[in-house]
């Protein structure tokens, strides 16, 4: 029978092309500003490390000297915390972050020298964040305690410096330090730029730049302190630094920690070393708060920070709510089409159909008007997200419409089209055969 | 085959009562051709709803083809129309957007038949009204007469027990009235139970007998047992 209320569903789309048209139009409109926003939504709140984010965690401790007690530690750690932490090796695997920025160019390349975002970590940063390679591949735990000047560079700075080929063993001059490329990254977009997320709860909701791209250069942590040093910015200082951009000895948070922790009893012991830790530097007197040290995971870390954007968020409430009212409007075009076809459904009746017929062809009717919307709602989400990359926002270029979002469509096309459809249809099914079979 | 037995109808309104039936009680018998006369008002378009099963009543027993449908439910009532009673209808009530094939596949859809079956009555019941050529001729493609021959075949092709029959030719001239008339004729006499309700006494003669309705009640009902009588016959 499904097939027979298709045939009938389309001919009554053809015999009232205006309200039909009318009702997928609503629901083009409602679904394609439903979609462009819950697919921008999806994108900003996805899991930027898919299988691997419950075993990231960010460890947190509170070197403030403030008396009052803190609800929270400080987001970034102060350097000698973060160095202890790190050389204590306790983790299966960890690394520190620090992003600046520099002068960058490559000697026997014509081009001038540019400023470049430059992430300072440690070995361990590649296998722990899946990070690919197109060329060559990450330093080792021997070049980050040697100092060593090597360097991975971002496909995209590949492509300008070195027109895409491999560039491995080419020299870059870092701020007047040539530095030997052991790297070249495929592209790669983490969405948000996960391991620098700090701060996203001071934000207002203006979390944007956290979905900003990833750096272009990568060093070993040690030695882009070294060659950048001076140009570094803090996180928060309780004081003043005696040498502006020279944190290493300073009284400010900002370098990021972050380690691997592959089970259950290994988080649970870190957690007990991060506390011993925190009592330990309170006893030679570095730490006030002992106690207040953390230890989320990657997801409960950009939870924390409210990594999505509050502007997205609010978007998506405003298009599901215009969805809504598109819905309502469906609503009632579908119970004029359905009641003024009550002589038709009156003759079915009287010809013997049941109601529970009625309510399938009136349903499948509402179910295909759906569908149309839902090609409709496809276009104008295309569209919409077009726009969106048109704009100056961090994650711009993020945006496109993946197979999820694209099946969403039209299943939620169909879903609220049967939604709307479902009442008129059980009118439809109500209609008394003896009452309308003079109408027909 | 149908009996009814005190039958009584009344619509409501927030202000008044409407007897549209008082203890009405009709017996038609199996091949019976019954017409059913009566003035505007009289409660005939309302017996035909009963006797259809497209209306409930308040009182009363209505035994069709020996089974008590007085209380099925909607599903109940829905398979009984499909499948022992036919409808003709005063104007006709094709589908326009359906053309003459399809129009006569609706019954037969919601049977349950498959494919084949459903073509091989489509194609016979079309054959027996002389419009198995039109098939594919929308309603609005034929003439007042064909639409009420493609009506008759879609009533044929669920091969009911019973035709009700509601002013089949109210919308005719006399010409296509008569070729209608004889159609129901040929349908009654190969066993077929017809009730018509009519205006026409000359329709009505052409029954084995008529009913008179009058405020909702039965006032003439004269049973012929025998072969087709073309008389009426009244009581006040």
């Amino acid at each position: 029978m499904f097939a027979y209320y298709l045939r009938l569903a389309l001919v009554d789309i053809r015999r009232n092309p205006v309200l039909s048209g009318l009702m997928v139009l609503a629901i083009a409109v409602g679904i394609g500003a439903s979609m462009t926003t819950l697919t921008v939504l999806y994108l900003l709140s996805g899991d930027p490390l898919p299988g691997r984010s419950a075993k990231i965690f960010y460890p947190q401790v509170d070197p403030s000297p403030y008396t009052a007690p803190h609800i929270e530690p400080l987001d970034r750690m102060d350097y000698r915390s973060a160095l202890d932490l790190w050389s204590a090796q306790q983790a299966d695997r960890q690394t520190l972050v620090v992003d600046s920025l520099l002068k960058v160019r490559a000697p026997g390349v014509d081009q001038p020298p540019r400023m470049e975002t430059m992430l300072s970590t440690t070995a361990d940063f590649f296998p722990m964040f899946s990070v690919p390679f197109q060329y060559g591949g990450g330093w080792s735990a021997v070049d980050d305690v040697k100092h060593a000047r090597v360097a991975v560079i971002s496909a995209d700075l590949n492509d300008r410096l070195f027109g895409g080929a491999d560039s491995v063993g080419r020299t870059l001059t870092l701020r007047g330090s040539d530095v030997r490329v052991v790297g070249v990254l495929k592209p790669w977009r983490p969405s948000p730029l996960f391991y620098m997320v700090a701060g996203g709860r001071y934000a207002s909701g203006d979390t944007a730049d956290l979905y900003r791209p990833p750096e272009n250069v990568m060093t070993p942590f040690s030695a882009g302190l070294e060659i950048n040093d001076g140009n570094f910015q803090q996180f928060t200082c309780w004081h003043p630094p005696e040498r502006p951009g020279h944190l290493e000895d300073s009284p400010c948070v900002w370098v990021s920690l972050w380690v691997e922790l592959d089970t259950p009893a290994k988080v649970d012991a870190y957690r007990q070393f991060l506390a011993g830790y925190a009592a330990q530097q309170k006893s030679l007197g570095r730490f006030i708060h002992a106690e207040n040290t953390r230890l989320r995971n990657l997801m409960q870390w950009l939870d924390f920070n409210g990594v999505v954007p509050s502007d997205v968020r609010l978007q998506n409430w405003l298009a599901f709510s215009f969805l809504l009212i598109c819905l309502s409007n469906t609503v009632c075009l579908l119970l004029a089409k359905f009641l003024r076809r009550g002589g038709e459904i009156g003759l079915r009746r009287a010809l013997g159909a049941p109601r529970r017929a009625i309510f399938s062809q009136c349903l499948v009717e509402a179910g295909l008007i759906g569908l149309l919307g839902g090609i409709g709602g496809w276009l104008l989400t295309l569209t919409g997200l077009w726009l969106i990359r048109q704009q100056q926002a961090a994650y711009a270029d993020l945006v496109h419409l993946a197979v999820p979002m694209f099946l969403t469509t039209f299943a939620l096309a169909v879903a609220a089209s049967l939604l709307a459809g479902a009442l008129p249809a059980l009118r439809a099914s109500r209609i008394d055969p003896a009452l309308h079979l003079k109408t027909l | 085959m149908l009996s009814m037995q005190n039958i009584s109808k009344i619509y409501r309104t927030d202000v008044v009562q409407t007897h549209a039936l008082r203890d009405f009680n009709l017996e038609v018998k199996e091949g019976e051709f019954v017409a059913v006369m009566g003035p505007s008002g009289s409660g005939k378009t309302t017996f035909l709803n009963i006797a259809g099963l497209l209306e409930s009543f308040d009182h009363g027993t209505y035994m069709l083809d020996g089974e008590d449908v007085s209380h099925l439910d909607d599903d109940g009532r829905s398979r009984i129309r499909n499948e022992r009673i036919g409808f003709i209808f005063q104007s006709f009530n094709l589908i326009p957007d359906l053309n003459v094939h399809d129009n006569v596949d609706v019954p037969l859809r919601y049977r349950g038949f498959k494919a084949p079956e459903r073509e091989r009555r489509i194609r016979e019941a079309l054959e027996v009204v002389g419009l198995a050529s039109r098939m594919k001729h929308l309603p609005s493609q034929l003439s007042g007469g064909q639409q009420q021959r493609v009506a008759i075949a879609r009533a044929l092709a669920g091969e009911p027990r019973m035709l009700l029959a509601d002013e089949p030719t109210g919308n005719l001239d006399s010409l296509m009235a008569r070729q209608v008339l004889d159609l129901i004729e040929g349908i009654n006499s190969k066993g077929t139970t017809i009730v018509m309700v009519t205006h026409d006494p000359e329709l009505a003669r052409r029954a084995h007998r008529s009913v008179h309705v009058l405020d909702g009640q039965v006032m003439d009902l004269k049973a012929v047992p025998d072969a087709p009588r073309r008389e009426t016959t009244a009581k006040a």
